[in-house]
């Protein structure tokens, strides 16, 4: 018997085999969220169709398999979770969307055209824009000058025009500037704007990682493990974020996460991963009572 | 005097306040905010065109006369313009804490009977759908930030921007109406209704017509030479009178220009950004940037500290005086001069404090070290006293007459008179109307003659004219061996320290004084981190040791200092001891503008003060809390007490 993750175990054990379970009303909405129409969820937004189709994706590190044949899909509009216990690919995975691995086999399919090979910028350029684990921002430089690098990709001028700072390139800089005060605004980080990023607490940082992601106006963004390491509160302050950038920009999000509350409460579907592979995939409810998932974090018994 | 008069007697409301502005100074700025990091600002002209379009779309949705419209939200020009707009139909603005629970609230909203609330955000909409559950008179809900607002029911709410195009499309309709409505408006009808924040029991709606607040304004206006080129920052609650006066009151008497924050955390920035002219803060602002800079100064390199404290040597020597008008010698001046190009000046431009020209306080005792460094820096700081009921003002200190120990004299127009008990009572044009529907209370305090009791017990100082208040009257009590008990006295003493936050004293009617401490976890904190002195929480930093230590060191300083006055040599502190939690609003021991209330405190710790009194060396307790989003939690701790050294009182020992 092996115990991976205490905090799913936890979870499971406390209302893992709930009720619902038999209820009729949560098998009329899995019908709908199979089908590929557009629906609109309980709390009012718009679900669409297909943004981004993985298929049958395998990705390997020479003789490693760190993603074995996965096929899922993310819809326009819907907040979708990857999780799984450590090493299971979940990361891997994120790459592969980003454009940062290349799967030796399979396809990515993004707004209904298939990808061809391509550079994570080139990715970035498409409307992919992405948060990290380990935060990587500019240390030295103030969060509204880390924001305005989000919005490199909607900048035409070339370099020279921009250290002249001249005509085109004024006129350029000051629309981009708008759109970062309306986002530093959104994320209340107006009192840091001109703070080295250097000086500011963790939670923070994640927050102008947040803002520089969303400064790219993405199609879909994607976050990697947005909470980790931080307490309570300040992942009820991300939880709301995200959630309000779903909701106000109709951003489609992909995330990481491994607190598993967080996670079922905020997204609409969750793609589980164990080693490489995916074992299951739906709707909070339907992933919490899917046999595989339960073995594969609180183990099977021998007996 | 007569054309002054005779001025005012047309100007008998806010809103005809307004239509002079504009007329006299259109296109002055009027109003500045700071949005997506640009400040927007708006001209008389332009403000009272947007004024004229939320009153016509108060009228569209039916507001009348005599409603009461609740205003809730953080300082901003919109908000300000409803209140305006509010008194253009004919209606009463209720501006309310913005910081308040939802259960706070909705006493307000059912005792003013409010048909229409006017919010900030997404945040305070919430709040006031959870009031209509048990609140029933709101009509209507308009919010200011659309954020998050999309998917609410619209049935009964509404944009304020959509109000002011709803109102714009139906002007053609409504014009007259409106004009009808606000020119009608006379000099003692409603202005504003506000809620004291109340130290004991439930808040009182205070009524304060046109005739109060112009006076007020005038007078206060022309005391201090306010000019429409001034410039004040609004960052105090507008549910506060002061905020009223200041912003609305003044503002609109002098037409000076009201700048509004980018959001709460940006005041300090923006403050700096505006360079105001004119300038408020309670005490505790003022502390709190005191102890910053000293902070900061304690990590500086050598030759700053050393340029710092040479500086602010000559500063402290002459500064006060150069501010007053007195001579100096001609050394002093020329290095008081060096001081300000090298030490005072960029200090006063960090602060925000370059061009103002009057700066005032109020609202709690200022410690003397505190009000003596700001004005020795050049900054013309000055005291005032007042209350909601007196609309603000009551007294305040004329330049070149400022102490850190008096409150002034009285403003133009007021009338003060000590009764036999101490206590201050005050007549002035300021007066309020009356209490909203609390006969009994009206009658308690003002009477037949206009006379309103303050609450307050001081004396007028002989010589000097000037006002010194002690304490609250019904504080101030008597030891059980009879000497006089102000614990308000000994507080602000305490509170003068950096490193003490608040503090609460105990004695009435009780052999010996006794006190919670509360320390002030920036100053300590940083004394902490020089100290090497390692700590987890709070909690553990207040019962530390050598925390301990130190404040036992301030105490006996300070029982010192008060065995020197004869009448207060009982309030010595025997045994005090440091709380474990910082005394909170959310948990009800404080008000929302941070006043104590003690006998809340008295009734929450009381196993604390049994403890104090008999003898014990530690104490453990459990202390509920509540947190900003309402849950509960509770603390545990064991308190260490302490013994403070105490001074025969100097009466006692000529006696010996």
């Amino acid at each position: 018997m092996r115990e991976r993750c205490p905090l799913l175990r936890r979870w499971l054990q406390n209302d893992g085999f709930g009720f619902e379970y038999f209820g009729n009303t949560e098998i009329g909405v899995l019908d709908m969220k199979d089908t590929y129409e557009p629906y609109v969820t309980d709390d009012g937004r718009q679900i669409g169709n297909v943004l981004m189709e993985m298929k049958n994706i395998t990705l390997r590190f020479g003789g490693v398999v760190a993603i074995k044949d996965i096929s899922f899909d993310i819809r326009e509009g819907e907040i979708r979770a990857i999780i799984g216990p450590n090493g299971a690919g979940k990361s891997s995975m994120l790459n592969v969307i980003s454009g940062f691995y290349h799967p030796q086999e399979g396809e990515v399919w993004f707004r209904g055209e298939k990808r061809k090979l391509m550079k994570p910028f080139e990715v970035a350029n498409q409307g992919v824009a992405r948060t990290f684990q380990n935060i990587a921002l500019f240390e030295g430089m103030s969060v509204l000058d880390n924001v305005m690098t989000g919005r490199l990709t909607h900048m035409k001028t070339n370099i020279f025009q921009q250290a002249l700072w001249w005509g085109k390139a004024e006129k350029e800089e000051t629309e981009n500037r708008e759109a970062v005060e309306k986002i530093i605004d959104f994320l209340e980080i107006q009192a840091i704007r001109k703070t080295p990023v250097g000086r500011l607490p963790y939670g923070l940082k994640k927050r102008v990682e947040l803002a520089r992601a969303l400064a790219a106006e993405p199609k879909l963004l994607l976050l990697d493990e947005p909470m980790a390491g931080m307490n309570v509160e300040e992942k009820e302050d991300m939880s709301r974020y995200i959630l309000d950038v779903n909701d106000e920009f109709g951003t489609t999000v992909a995330l990481i996460e491994h607190d598993m509350g967080v996670v079922m409460d905020l997204s609409d579907r969750v793609v589980v991963m164990d080693y490489g592979k995916k074992i299951g995939d739906g709707t909070p409810d339907e992933v919490r009572n899917n046999q595989a998932v339960i073995d594969a974090y609180l183990g099977v018994a021998h007996d | 005097m007569s054309n002054a008069s005779a001025q005012a007697g047309s100007l008998v409301s806010i809103p005809h306040l307004l239509a002079r502005n504009v007329a006299k100074y259109g296109d002055k700025a009027a109003y500045r905010e700071k949005e997506f990091g640009i400040w927007q600002s708006w001209n008389w002209a332009e403000s009272a065109d947007e004024i004229r379009a939320i009153a016509l779309g108060f009228l569209e949705l039916g507001v009348s006369k005599g409603d009461f419209v609740a205003i809730i939200g953080r300082n901003r020009p919109a908000l300000y313009w409803s209140m305006v707009a509010t008194q253009m139909v004919g209606a009463i603005p209720v501006p309310l804490y913005q910081d308040a629970v939802a259960e706070e609230m909705s006493y307000v909203l059912e005792h003013c009977g409010a048909r229409f609330v006017i919010v900030g955000d997404q945040e305070q909409v919430d709040k006031v759908i959870e009031v209509q559950e048990t609140v029933k008179g709101i009509d209507h809900i308009i919010y200011h930030d659309r954020r998050g607002m999309r998917k609410y029911d619209h049935s009964k709410m509404n944009a304020l921007a959509d109000i002011q195009a709803t109102g714009r499309a139906a002007h053609d309709r409504f014009d007259a109406e409106l004009e009808k409505r606000w020119t009608s408006l006379g000099y003692d009808d409603i202005c504003v209704m506000l809620y004291t924040s109340g130290t004991t029991g439930r808040p009182k709606g205070v009524v304060l017509s046109n005739r109060n607040i112009i006076e007020t304004s005038k007078n206060s206006s022309e005391f201090d030479h306010l000019r429409a080129d001034d410039e004040i920052l609004a960052y105090l609650p507008m549910a506060w009178v002061g905020d009223f006066i200041f912003s609305i009151g003044q503002a609109y008497w002098t037409a000076f220009c009201v700048n509004c924050p980018e959001s709460q955390d940006t005041m300090m920035t923006d403050l700096r950004e505006i360079g105001p002219t004119y300038y408020f803060a309670p005490p505790r602002v003022f502390e709190t940037q005191l102890t910053n800079v000293m902070i900061r100064m304690e990590d500086a390199g050598r030759i700053k500290k050393w340029m710092f404290n040479k500086g602010m040597s000559v500063a402290r020597k002459i500064g006060p005086d150069l501010l007053d008008g007195k001579s100096a010698g001609l050394v002093d001046r020329i290095k008081y001069g060096l001081g300000n190009l090298f030490v005072y000046g960029p200090l006063k431009n960090t602060l925000g404090f370059s061009k103002v020209r009057v700066g005032y306080t109020a609202g709690e005792a200022i410690g003397p070290e505190i009000f003596d460094f700001y004005r020795s820096l050049g900054i013309n700081l000055k005291q005032l006293y007042g209350q909601t009921e007196a609309s603000v003002f009551i007294t305040q200190q004329p330049d070149g007459q400022v102490r850190s120990d008096t409150v002034g004299v009285p403003s133009p127009d007021v009338e003060i008179k000590i009764a036999d008990n101490g206590e201050v009572f005050y007549r002035s044009p300021g007066v309020f109307v009356e209490y909203y529907k609390n006969a009994d209370s009206t009658a308690s305090t003002k009477d037949a003659e206009g006379w309103v009791a303050t609450g307050d017990a001081g004396f007028i100082e002989e010589g000097t004219g000037h006002l010194r208040i002690i304490d609250r009257a019904k504080d101030v009590g008597k030891m059980a061996n009879g000497l006089l008990f102000a614990p308000k006295y000994v507080e602000n003493k305490l509170k003068f320290y950096s490193n003490i936050l608040e503090a609460v004293v105990f004695g009435s009617d009780q052999d010996y004084c006794t006190a919670f401490i509360n320390i002030d976890l920036t100053a300590v904190g940083n004394w902490a981190e020089r100290n090497n002195i390692a700590y987890g929480s709070y909690q553990e930093l207040a019962g530390h040791s050598r925390v301990l230590d130190m404040i036992q060191s301030h105490v006996e300083e300070i029982n010192t200092s008060v065995a020197q006055d004869d009448m207060l040599s009982g309030c010595q502190i025997h045994r005090f001891l440091v709380l474990h939690k910082e005394l909170d609003a959310d948990d009800g021991e404080m008000t929302r503008t941070r006043k104590v209330r003690r006998r809340i405190v008295e009734e929450k710790y009381s196993d604390l003060i049994t403890a104090l009194y008999d003898g014990s060396k530690t104490v453990s307790t459990v202390t509920e809390v509540t947190y900003e989003d309402g849950r509960k939690g509770a603390i545990k701790a064991t308190l260490e007490i302490r013994d403070a050294r105490t001074v025969p009182s100097a009466q006692k020992m000529a006696a010996e």
